[in-house]
């Protein structure tokens, strides 16, 4: 499946991840991670460490709605990807977020952005795996 | 006070990971493609917002603690373990699969679309996975 490059828009989006990261620090004092919001959320500390998540959470979910309230239309999301493939990868991704404690948002915005050593190897090791997946699967045992 | 700052944090993370792209499979799986259909957008979005936090983050942990908290709470390991490199690993070849991570396809959720809750369930079960596994290690240690 072809998609058009949008370089002004994924660069206007990422301001924008970024901006949310930066306030989540001022206000609360956290690292904007998807994992670390879904994990407090499903094993939470206390009230007050799972309300600010769960927040978090509804603001999330609440942004493709308030686009298409704006624009008219809800944001694209294409799956070019068989029922049974979404299930195993998401089941994947939930054990490798959980061992290596983050994902693209906290180590990959966020920890790299504080320059920490532990985000920068999460994000070389996850970014050369996730790339050798692609090419196997769509073009050694896809193609 | 800090459920609306956190309601509202999470609104504009959610229309920046819906504008980006990392919301949409298609095109994050493009992006990893470069042997095929290849799409750079993705390197913008990561550009845009580690360049956005980096400078952010250098004035707001300059101040003495958060607007609404009492302290700042940053990971302050910096050891590289098996935990970290391996789990990374095997993430990314859940995210190579899928074309949904944990940041875009909570968003994703938004649009109701049922691919998207299959993924989140799918995660769920993982993350759950690990922590039943770690408890009965535990339970295991504390009995032997």
């Amino acid at each position: 499946m072809e998609t058009v490059f949008t370089p002004w828009q994924s660069l206007g989006g990422g301001a924008l991840i970024g901006v949310a990261s930066v306030l989540l620090m001022a206000s609360l004092g956290r690292i904007m991670g998807a994992t670390g919001v879904l994990a407090g959320l499903l094993y939470p500390a206390n009230w007050s460490d799972w309300s600010w998540r769960a927040a978090v959470l509804a603001g999330m979910v609440s942004a493709p709605l308030v686009i298409s309230l704006l624009t008219g239309q809800m944001p694209a999301v294409q799956v070019p990807v068989s029922t049974p493939m979404l299930v195993i990868g998401g089941f994947i991704v939930g054990l490798g977020v959980t061992y290596g404690s983050g994902c693209t948002s906290g180590h990959g915005v966020c920890g790299m952005a504080r320059l920490s050593p532990r985000s920068i190897a999460a994000v070389i090791t996850f970014m050369i795996t996730t790339g050798l997946t692609v090419y196997v699967v769509r073009h050694v045992i896809g193609g | 006070m800090r459920l609306i700052a956190s309601y509202i944090i999470g609104l504009i993370f959610g229309v920046g990971i819906s504008i980006s792209g990392m919301a949409n499979p298609a095109k994050v799986l493009n992006f990893f493609d470069v042997a095929g259909a290849w799409d750079p957008s993705l390197i913008f979005v990561m550009g845009g917002a580690v360049v956005v936090t980096f400078i952010g983050y250098r004035f707001v942990l300059k101040r003495p603690a958060p607007m609404l908290e009492q302290k700042f709470q940053l990971p302050t390991r910096r050891d590289l373990d098996l935990p970290l490199i391996g789990g990374s690993a095997v993430f990314g070849i859940g995210w190579g699969i899928a074309g949904f991570c944990p940041g875009g396809a909570l968003p994703a959720l938004g649009t109701g679309k049922s691919e998207v809750f299959i993924f989140v369930a799918a995660l769920l079960a993982g993350i759950f996975a690990v922590n039943i596994m770690n408890r009965m290690r535990q339970m295991r240690s504390a009995t032997a």
